[in-house]
């Protein structure tokens, strides 16, 4: 198999005149944990959301240049296709209010109109929430609505939403940036259970979560990708000056 | 306390007082109605009233049956027509917010909301009467429709621009096709206020009277054929009413309080279904 999973040549994102990713290359290898990191504004989260296809649903956003997933454009596929290999993970939960916390969890099935036996969607259930380490916190109340859970159960509801697709990338929109710091605890470690069979691209503002979680770190800034590196060289030895003067704290 | 402030207070007195005493007042005039037509009608309503026809001038007795089933079938058949139509542009007026087209339909919808009920029942009888030569509870049912639109279209847009943006972000996110977001996601996430809409919309129309005058036009008899003229409660009050008969007179009041018997429900059935399907956001 190959070892870069995402590659993006080129990419160019707007909204309308306003030009806010530019000529990003970059190049993610498979089953590693990515933290792209940067000030408010810098063009990371829509970097992100141009790899699912995202980027687009915004009025007025338009995209140039590739983004490959496994070597194949993903501008070429359609965008179902890529948003069912590429899962996302928001900043805010946002389970489906109106599905049970089961339904939520086999959401991309149901939803899409994909009929299983029962059996299997239990499986699919039960993994996909010990995955995410809710299992046992939610087994018994699985009939129940998502949005009885709290903030952080939510969040980790969502991840087991996502996960329950089998996709190969899972992209995380600043996922802790809603929660308290326990809940964020329990899911920083869940990436590193995560990392084993996916790709995970995390956008944070939190330099710290962006040195505890990630095995390489992309800073961005003013829309450009000024560093990709080992996240250990990254904060260790940044080679730009704006990765130093933002990791040192001299602007954020 | 200086007088400046006892002054203050006071003037702070008389507005709460003020506030609720006009809050009150809005009720009074529904209170009066409800008394009155109930106290004239409610006797006049019975099994016997319900499902019989009208008596000819003169001999005593007689219901309302063809008003009643006319009625069912010219809403019902509005109701059809109008509450698809009006769902769905609902959905893109909520979806596609600024596109022109969402412009330009929302200030029709406005506009279509400010005709008077009459000129709509002209317009149906241009569209429908004159052509096919002859009344019909089908040009009344059309008439009631185009009334109902811009109040199924408005709260329909309303309910869904409501609904957080991350919800539709979420389902797009799992590869959701657009018409399955709107259906199993969208829709039935807004699912209360959709229905309150709609039952409100059907409230609306019961009482409608000008649209059907020359749509529907009436029928003493009993008819479930939707191509020919068709009895329905507000027509019946209508003519009964100003007739010179007191036995006609004791239908139309009847017929008001069914009517009003019948509004009152939908309205707390709305509360209830509202309550009852309302989706935790």
């Amino acid at each position: 198999m190959e070892s870069t999973i995402v590659k993006s040549v080129n990419y160019n994102a707007y909204f309308g005149d306003n030009h806010v990713v530019k000529d990003v290359n970059i190049e993610i290898p498979r089953n590693t944990t990515i933290a792209v990191m940067g000030p408010s504004g810098c063009g990371k989260t829509t970097f992100l959301r141009g790899i699912n296809r995202m980027h687009e649903l915004i009025p007025g956003a338009t995209a140039k240049g590739q983004i490959l997933l496994n070597g194949e454009d993903v501008m070429e596929m359609h965008p179902i296709f890529v948003r069912l290999k590429i899962g996302m993970v928001f900043q805010r939960p946002n389970p489906f209010p109106n599905l049970s916390i089961y339904d939520n969890v086999i959401a991309g099935y149901k939803l899409n109109g994909i009929k299983l036996p029962k059996a299997e969607k239990d499986t699919i259930v039960e993994h996909s929430l010990t995955r995410v380490a809710l299992w046992n916190e939610v087994k018994d109340s699985l009939t129940k609505k998502g949005s009885f859970l709290s903030g952080g159960q939510q969040q980790r509801l969502c991840i087991a939403r996502a996960v329950a697709m089998e996709p190969e990338v899972l992209l995380f929109d600043e996922p802790t940036s809603a929660l308290d710091p326990i809940s964020t605890s329990t899911v920083e470690e869940l990436f590193h259970e995560l990392k084993k069979n996916y790709t995970l691209i995390i956008v944070t503002h939190n330099m710290q979560q962006a040195a505890r979680v990630s095995d390489r770190t992309a800073f961005f800034y003013m829309g450009e990708l000024v560093e990709f590196d080992d996240t250990k060289t990254m904060f260790t030895n940044p080679k730009d000056i704006r990765t130093q003067n933002y990791i040192t704290g001299r602007f954020s | 306390m200086s007088v400046a402030i006892k002054y203050r207070i006071g003037k702070s007195t008389v507005f709460q007082a003020l506030v609720m005493v006009l809050s009150f007042a809005c009720v009074v005039p529904l209170i009066f109605i409800l008394i009155y037509i109930l106290q004239a009608g409610i006797t006049k309503i019975n099994w016997h009233f319900l499902t019989n026809l009208p008596k000819p001038v003169g001999e005593t007795g007689g219901g309302i049956a063809n008003a009643l089933v006319g009625t069912s079938i010219i809403i019902a058949t509005a109701s059809v027509i109008a509450i698809p139509f009006g769902i769905l542009c609902g959905i893109y007026l909520s979806e596609n917010k600024n596109s022109k087209l969402a412009y330009w339909s929302r200030l029709c919808i406005d506009i279509l909301q400010g005709v008077p009920s009459i000129v709509i029942g002209i317009v149906a009888y241009f569209w429908l009467v004159k052509p096919l030569n002859g009344f019909s509870a089908l040009s009344g049912s059309v008439a009631l429709a185009i009334m109902m639109l811009p109040i199924v279209v408005r709260s329909t847009e309303e309910t869904l621009l409501l609904l957080p943006d991350s919800l539709r972000e979420a389902a797009y996110a799992l590869g959701m096709p657009f018409h399955r977001v709107i259906l199993k996601v969208i829709v039935p996430c807004g699912i209360s206020g959709i229905l309150s809409g709609v039952m409100l919309s059907v409230a609306r129309i019961t009482g409608e009277t000008a649209p059907l005058l020359f749509t529907a036009f009436g029928n003493p008899y009993l008819t479930t054929d939707i191509t020919k003229p068709m009895q329905s409660l507000p027509l019946l009050i209508f003519n009964y009413a100003t007739s010179p008969y007191n036995d006609w007179h004791d239908l139309a009041w009847g017929a008001s309080c069914i009517l009003l018997i019948w509004v009152l429900l939908l309205n707390i059935f709305t509360k209830l279904i509202t309550r009852k399907w309302k989706v935790q956001l």
